[in-house]
């Protein structure tokens, strides 16, 4: 188990490992989003409340779950680098952090755009929408912390910390947000909560989120792989990589 | 089984055409331009890596070290010129 | 040989007296030592509150001198404004002891660093947290806050600056090295006082609206619980980063 972890924080033989890894998640993504895409847009039936502008949800509950979702690995590798000082681990979370913003990004920008068939305006302060507005905030928060650093290192722990503090506080603000908007908006409508959705209506989004999934692990596995190249541009086995692919 | 009954139809999105077509646009922009992104990336990468590799092994051999030298000639050439 | 030996440990160890006393002796000193260089700097004391006052003077200007008006949107009104002023001041939480070098002397103490920067949150919170709670009072009559609220608002005030003191201290210890820390600083910390605010503006809602106020006092001082548990390691892990780096 030590030995496995061990060798998992080397950084050549991640980069081995991810190069067989990496093809595969990209295979799956494009098939998942290619095939969840042209279901949810083309075969899906359409909402009988809200006509075709439900199809916003085969975008927007990908990108909220998964902007959740990377968050929460940015904090697990930030704790691994911390504890084990194992520097994949930093590099990973580093790469992972604009992704991240970005689908925090389109979950916010499909919430805004479907209030408007929906709610007749484009901003409401509805608790899923202002969670992931603060969710946003403290996505650009850790990478502005990264950027403020000259020493790597410093850098590196400093964002792992804030990572960890805003994992922590990410289910706190969650609830009080929602507690707060049902002392407000007592029993509004709210986008996504709906009541036994048909299969034809859940399965492509199904298809959605793994296929969301899927490029988010592929594209970290990509950009780690570059970071690594980048971090240990003086290590041998990276010359004689470079060298090889001349 | 399709939603729609023609091409127009789908285009159309039963009047939600801008909502739905932008959502979905902005998320495929944002998908695909990451992995341009993450392409262009690692190609700049390993082209500056193979040119410090390269360098260093300029340095190492005489012979090798005239490049460097040939490339500041033509610098030096062009100058005028322009 | 061997008790030649032990013999000069045994006695540092009777110098040093028990650990725990020892902890506690330190953060008492660290207590002292920052209560009076604070109150030596009373007009760094007082920006906070005067930054209170000005900001609520501004919103009857901005928005409509009218009382009832202002009566509706005075709880927001004056945690939000509290909040700011207890951001204002947390720039200058570890700042003077970083640039003079103290902050490393505490890192090389023996004790635990999260015992000893807990001790500089709790001045912290006494000479900024508490006066404003103390004085959100009298901003809130110029609100016109309807009578009644008045022991809630200071309560939640001061239970909730407490958690922004300690949460805060997390983002200044992170920032405390970088030349332009100020703005970032803010897009650290503030996302982290949501929860804070949302239930310190319900308590004093709640309190306006004649409804129980226990329940929001109650997480007020269940988020301060956990600041407490939390807030001192993340603290010290980042005063390490800071000076280390």
């Amino acid at each position: 188990m030590w030995a496995f972890i061990h060798k998992l924080g080397s950084p050549k033989w991640f980069y081995r490992i991810s190069a067989k890894l990496q093809p595969w998640f990209w295979v799956a993504a494009a098939g998942l989003i290619v095939t969840g895409s042209l279901w949810g847009l083309a075969f899906a039936p359409a909402d009988y409340q809200q006509g075709n502008s439900f199809r916003i949800l085969y975008v927007h509950v990908p990108a909220a779950f998964l902007a959740q979702s990377i968050f929460v690995s940015m904090a697990i590798a930030g704790l691994v680098y911390m504890v084990w000082k194992i520097k994949v681990a930093d590099m990973a979370a580093a790469v992972m952090a604009p992704l991240g913003a970005a689908m925090t990004f389109i979950s916010l920008f499909s919430g805004a755009v479907w209030g408007v068939p929906t709610w007749g305006t484009w901003w409401m302060w509805d608790a899923r929408l202002t969670s992931m507005l603060i969710l946003l905030f403290l996505y650009l928060g850790v990478i502005a912390l990264r950027g403020a650093f000259t020493s790597r290192d410093s850098a590196s722990r400093a964002a792992s910390v804030l990572a960890m503090v805003g994992v922590i506080n990410i289910p706190i603000i969650k609830y009080s947000v929602d507690w707060w908007y049902t002392l407000h908006q007592p029993a509004t409508f709210t986008i996504t909560s709906r009541p036994a959705m048909p299969t034809e209506m859940w399965l492509p989004l199904l298809l959605m989120v793994l296929g969301f999934y899927s490029f988010f692990i592929a594209l970290t596995l990509m950009r780690t792989r570059s970071e690594i190249l980048r971090r240990e541009s003086n290590k041998r086995w990276v010359r004689e990589l470079v060298e090889e692919k001349q | 089984m399709m939603a729609f009954d023609s091409f127009g139809d789908f285009l159309a999105m039963g009047g939600h055409a801008p909502y739905v077509w932008s959502s979905w646009g902005i998320t495929f922009m944002l998908l695909i331009g990451a992995v341009l992104h993450a392409r262009l990336e690692r190609r700049q990468l390993l082209t500056t890596l193979r040119r410090r590799v390269r360098r260093e092994q300029a340095r190492h051999q005489p012979v090798a070290s005239q490049a460097p030298l040939n490339t500041a000639q033509g610098g030096g050439n062009h100058d005028p010129q322009a | 040989m061997q008790v030649s030996d032990t013999a000069p440990v045994a006695s540092a160890g009777v110098a040093l007296g028990e650990p725990g006393g020892n902890l506690m002796v330190a953060i008492t000193a660290t207590l002292k030592r920052d209560l009076t260089l604070m109150l030596r700097r009373r007009g760094e004391m007082l920006n906070p509150l005067v930054f209170f006052a000005l900001v609520i003077t501004l919103f009857p200007i901005g928005i409509s001198p009218d009382p009832e008006l202002l009566a509706l949107i005075a709880p927001g009104l004056l945690w939000v404004a509290a909040l700011l002023a207890a951001l204002l001041s947390l720039d200058s939480l570890f700042r003077s002891d970083y640039d003079d070098g103290s902050l490393e002397q505490l890192l090389l103490a023996p004790q635990p660093l999260a015992a000893l920067s807990l001790a500089k949150v709790a001045v912290h919170w006494l000479l900024t947290g508490l006066p404003l709670a103390l004085m959100a009072p009298v901003l809130g009559i110029m609100l016109a806050l309807p009578a009644g609220s008045y022991l809630i608002l200071a309560l939640s005030l001061a239970l909730g600056t407490a958690s922004l003191s300690l949460i805060g201290a997390i983002g200044a210890a992170l920032t405390v090295g970088l030349a332009k820390g100020g703005v970032l600083l803010s897009l650290l910390v503030l996302p982290l006082y949501i929860p804070v605010l949302i239930f310190g503006t319900g308590a004093v809602q709640a309190a306006v609206f004649g409804d129980g106020v226990t329940a929001h006092l109650a997480i007020l001082g269940a988020l301060l619980a956990g600041a407490l548990i939390f807030a001192p390691w993340a603290i010290a892990a980042s005063l390490r980063i800071s000076i280390n780096g």
